[in-house]
């Protein structure tokens, strides 16, 4: 992914090492290899990567990953938003995949 | 209401003949593709027939699975199906197709419909159970935002191994002890990724194109004649085609990590090439500003709208972007129609 980081210091991505038992699984899912394994504990090897997609937190077993996942693009953002305001004319799914 | 798969029969794609097993019919497929899917594949990436792109549900054979042979799990998008079934050539397994209403394996896990409740369903829908005597499912590691690999294992027994982001390399998955490099890993976002998408998007922005352009053209026809409208509805169809198409395919070239700024920057460029091209030097201040402030401003808003087109930005990053950048782009549109106005009077 030469060329294409975005913006850094803005992912809600935590994790708790202190609990997690080694499994290995965040490192499995993630597309963007933000987790490492050191020792037998995974650590946050490169946070600026995290696209917050939310397979790490869904896929581990001992839930010490958290991250606000959801719909990521600006016209999915802005129904969201309109939605939530209760604009008059706007349905779930926007234009959105 | 959303466009569901329906129920198999033997119109299913690439259908070859009934397979019975111990849970019923299971329709044997093909792994080659027709003519027909090939153009099927082309329309929808122009937006037609996107709806009606799908195929039903359920369990279906590849080759002549037995109950000892794994299930590869996928979307009911017909693309997703199509680059399954393919890659799988030559091979004897089963295929478990998710409902997830005509939508890609990944963007449904994000929705959450290629998800663990989904897979469960399926699963005893499809009585699995029976029909397996292997508890394995292999999935697509970009159906795990979706997927709680330990919760369905929990809920059916099945244990869940992801085994590739590409389609394609599940060839090499299965030939090397189902063993995931980390290349199979790396999510990409080539050229060509990028260039594929761009169709729809322009389908997709259409509308609001024409209500632009058309709504530009009238008022500057109005206000100053047929070449200065015909100008001006150029100027915003280049200005939002410069977001729409050329900020996708430059991207990794264009600096900045926000798309705000890349769409900035672009549609500067869009802006400058105007300006030189159709004699801008005869342009009063106020347009000259106007159109050096507004059109940027175009580019800008629809660059941002790509972030939910790639495979690398996040929801937090476009939020931030969002703050900052919608009300300063919705200013200097304002301001540069008003530039127009005032200009009029000068």
């Amino acid at each position: 992914m030469t060329g294409m980081c975005y913006i850094k210091n803005v992912t809600t991505l935590k994790l708790n090492q202190t609990a997690c038992t080694g499994c290995g699984r965040c490192i499995e899912v993630c597309p963007h290899q933000v987790f490492a394994l050191e020792g037998r504990k995974a650590r946050i090897d490169d946070r600026d990567a995290c696209m917050e997609c939310g397979a790490c937190a869904k896929n581990c077993p001992v839930n010490i990953i958290a991250v606000d996942a959801g719909v990521g693009c600006a016209s999915g953002m802005i129904s969201e938003w309109l939605q939530e305001h209760n604009v008059p004319g706007i349905k779930s799914g926007g234009r959105c995949c | 209401m959303e466009q569901t798969g329906g129920e198999i029969s033997d119109k299913v794609p690439g259908f070859i003949a009934w397979m019975d097993t111990p849970s019923g019919k299971v329709p044997q497929i093909s792994t080659t593709l027709s003519n027909v899917d090939h153009l099927g594949a082309c329309m929808a990436r122009w937006g037609i027939n996107r709806m009606g792109y799908i195929v039903p549900p359920g369990l279906y054979a590849i080759g002549t699975p037995d109950s000892a042979a794994l299930v590869v799990v996928t979307a009911n998008y017909k693309m997703s199906y199509d680059r399954v079934r393919s890659a799988l050539s030559g091979r004897n397994l089963w295929l478990l197709v998710l409902e997830t209403f005509g939508v890609n394996v990944w963007c449904a896990a994000g929705k959450g419909t290629f998800g663990t409740g989904e897979l469960v369903k399926r699963i005893n829908k499809a009585d699995l159970q029976k029909v397996l005597t292997q508890r394995q499912l292999i999935l697509p590691i970009l159906g795990a935002p979706g997927i709680s690999a330990h919760e369905v294992a929990k809920r059916t027994g099945f244990s869940v191994q992801y085994a590739a982001i590409r389609a394609d390399d599940l060839p090499r998955f299965f030939d090397h002890k189902m063993i995931t490099t980390p290349e199979m890993r790396k999510v990409s976002f080539t050229t060509y990724e990028r260039l594929v998408l761009i169709p729809v998007e322009i389908v997709l922005t259409l509308k609001s194109l024409a209500l632009i352009s058309a709504v530009v053209f009238l008022i500057a026809f109005m206000a100053n004649g047929y070449s200065a409208s015909v100008v001006m509805a150029l100027a915003c169809l280049g200005a939002v085609l410069t977001g729409v198409v050329t900020v996708p395919i430059l991207l990794p070239w264009i600096p900045f990590r926000s798309f705000v700024l890349k769409g900035l920057l672009a549609g500067l460029g869009w802006c400058s090439l105007l300006y030189y091209s159709v004699g801008g030097c005869s342009w009063d201040i106020t347009t000259t500003a106007a159109a050096f402030l507004g059109l940027p401003a175009i580019s800008a808003f629809y660059s941002l709208n790509f972030t939910g087109c790639t495979t690398f930005t996040s929801r937090s990053g476009v939020k931030k972007e969002m703050h900052l950048g919608i009300p300063a782009l919705g200013a200097a549109i304002m301001v540069s129609a008003v530039l127009l106005a005032v200009g009029r009077f000068l």
